[in-house]
């Protein structure tokens, strides 16, 4: 009896945090499918199902525009960091050199900093470039963001592996180039698509960078587009609008974290407990 | 080094190894030298610019037209009365609100991820959909989920006090994020609710690293289970919980997406990121918002060096035993 009362304590446990965790997004979900009057009765209960929020989201506003633009500063910033991250992160992992910790703790320090603390200088920067209101002007902010992320987690990656891969590389007298194409590069890959994941997560989330340095709907991200959507007065916010877009841009998300749900973990203990 | 004479042949090989060695230190500075000219470009610079601009009069409108004002951004005195950030009732406001904000929600996501990982560490059926379903709200993006929040707290047509309603335990509609005696709560419900995951993730790694023949032998000595939580499981855990407390906590100090978006620039939850936003755009005070932003810095780069210095004195520690 004492036992079948503890598990029945222990299910129950476990719904409640099911419950907790899911609720917000189905709820979500199934105001997207709703429109008009039917917007402002709050069941908990999916009770119609309208497609009309989803049109309204591309006819009414950019927002496939919107899409692409995340899609686009995502990819590249995810790329370009990736590309630098590799190399440095060979020279953080395998070769011992004066001020290599210093170098190390600055990098986290950086991925530590409020990006508050750089937005009047970036923001200068990038007036100054001439690059204020468009896509690249929002790529190279958010460098700050995944760059030491990539820096720190594939070198944590790169130290794991056994020190007789490059030994024998070495002797044959192979250049460090060659060791980190062909040796390297190849076994890195794994951990490269997780850190990948993780920073693309990042940087199609960002929103502070986003918010101040555009200035016309069609230059915005998906979370600017998201947070800005406005009805036809300030009190009277497009509720179904602005549900129908959050699902979209969410599920892909969920989708992924929950296809590479293993490697994330890896990732987030790699890029944290080993810090 | 100790070794003063060394034969030929060895010598030899010595030359040529450090030949190689320094060969290979060439390549590594080569190596680093695309990321940190990157970070020096996005990072190094526009913080530096930040910090001087706090020490100007510089405006939004015409930033190349700025006076250096020395430290009157942050302490002046004009016919007795004091002026800056370092007097602002609202900055110390916002100081106190972020503090709040960090403390309160990191406590409750440690609590609760811990209590949800050792949930997650039993064996039962089902155990993969339930570690998949804890997983989604770290996988939505904050403003969406401070959307989804919003809608759910909505005052007149929101879930929330629909539910609380119906069960009786409100007889009013709440205003959640309008009231400033529930705004705070709102927002750290959302922070627990999104980053609870990330906590819970990290435990439970943990947990998993523990060797299973401890409470083997615990259970053989019959010692009851909440005790060798307490005696075992708890010390053997806190390192890395310690790291994911750390994360979160910097983590939660330049909180400004969910504030922004949940409650706007209303007072009662405005964070210190949030108040040198809106000095820096909303107002146009360039030079004030970026010594707001600097003050924001120093705090938590002071922070930041404590537990580096803290978590290497441990690192230490760990490697003697």
């Amino acid at each position: 009896m004492n036992r079948q009362l503890k598990t029945v304590l222990f299910y129950a446990l476990v719904v409640v945090v099911v419950v907790f965790s899911v609720f917000p997004f189905y709820y979500a979900i199934i105001t997207s499918f709703r429109s008009g009057q039917e917007l402002f009765n709050p069941s908990a209960l999916p009770t119609s199902f309208d497609l009309s929020s989803y049109f309204a989201i591309f006819n009414e506003q950019p927002f496939g525009r919107n899409i692409l633009n995340s899609v686009i500063v995502a990819t590249s910033v995810v790329v370009l960091s990736l590309i630098i991250a590799v190399t440095a992160s060979y020279a953080l992992a395998r070769v011992h050199f004066r001020g290599r910790g210093l170098l190390l703790m600055t990098i986290l320090s950086v991925s530590m900093f409020p990006q508050v603390a750089i937005l009047s200088g970036m923001y200068e920067l990038i007036r100054s470039m001439g690059l204020y209101n468009s896509l690249p002007g929002l790529i190279i902010p958010n460098t700050v963001l995944t760059l030491p992320f990539t820096v720190w987690v594939l070198t944590t990656f790169m130290k794991e592996l056994p020190k007789e891969l490059e030994e024998a590389a070495v002797v044959d007298g192979a250049s460090p180039l060659t060791i980190v194409r062909r040796i390297f590069l190849p076994l890195m890959w794994p951990a490269m698509v997780t850190t990948g994941l993780l920073a693309f997560i990042g940087a199609w989330n960002e929103f502070l960078f986003a918010l101040t340095f555009t200035l016309s709907n069609e230059v915005r991200t998906v979370p600017v587009a998201i947070a800005l959507m406005s009805g036809a007065s300030k009190y009277e916010l497009p509720w179904g609008n602005i549900m129908a877009a959050s699902v979209l841009v969410t599920v892909p998300i969920v989708v992924l974290v929950l296809v590479f749900q293993r490697k994330i973990v890896a990732g987030l203990t790699a890029g944290a407990v080993k810090g | 080094m100790t070794v003063a004479l060394q034969q030929d042949g060895s010598g030899q090989r010595k030359a040529k190894r450090s030949n190689l060695s320094t060969a290979r230190l060439r390549a590594a500075w080569l190596f680093l030298a695309p990321m940190m000219i990157a970070l020096a470009v996005v990072a190094g610079w526009p913080l530096i610019r930040t910090i001087w601009l706090g020490f100007t009069d510089a405006n939004l409108t015409d930033l190349s037209h700025s006076q250096f004002i020395g430290f009157e951004n942050y302490l002046s005195y004009y016919d007795g009365e004091a002026y800056g950030v370092l007097v602002d009732p609202d900055w110390w406001n916002a100081v106190w609100n972020t503090l709040w904000f960090s403390v309160i929600s990191v406590g409750l996501e440690t609590l609760i991820g811990l209590f949800v990982a050792l949930l997650l560490n039993a064996q039962f059926k089902g155990r993969g959909i339930v570690r998949a379903a804890v997983l989604i709200p770290w996988a939505i993006p904050t403003i969406v989920s401070a959307k989804m929040w919003s809608w759910m707290l909505h005052d007149q047509f929101g879930v929330i006090n629909e539910i609380l309603l119906g069960v009786g335990l409100i007889s009013d509609p709440i205003a959640w994020t309008a009231d400033p005696s529930t705004a705070m709560w709102a927002v750290i419900m959302v922070d627990v609710w999104k980053t609870t995951p990330f906590m819970a993730l990290l435990t439970l790694a943990a947990l998993q690293m523990l060797p299973g023949d401890i409470y083997e032998a615990a259970k053989v000595d019959g010692i009851h289970p909440v005790r060798v939580f307490f005696k075992v499981t708890l010390p053997l855990i806190r390192p890395a919980i310690l790291v994911a407390v750390v994360f979160r906590s910097l983590d939660a100090l330049r909180v400004f997406d969910l504030i922004y978006v949940l409650t706007s620039n209303s007072s009662t939850t405005m964070s210190m990121s949030v108040y040198a936003r809106q000095q820096l755009v909303d107002f146009q005070e360039v030079g004030y918002g970026s010594a707001a932003a600097t003050l924001l810095f120093v705090v938590i780069a002071l922070l930041t060096t404590l537990t580096v210095m803290a978590g290497g004195l441990k690192l230490n520690e760990g490697e003697q035993s």
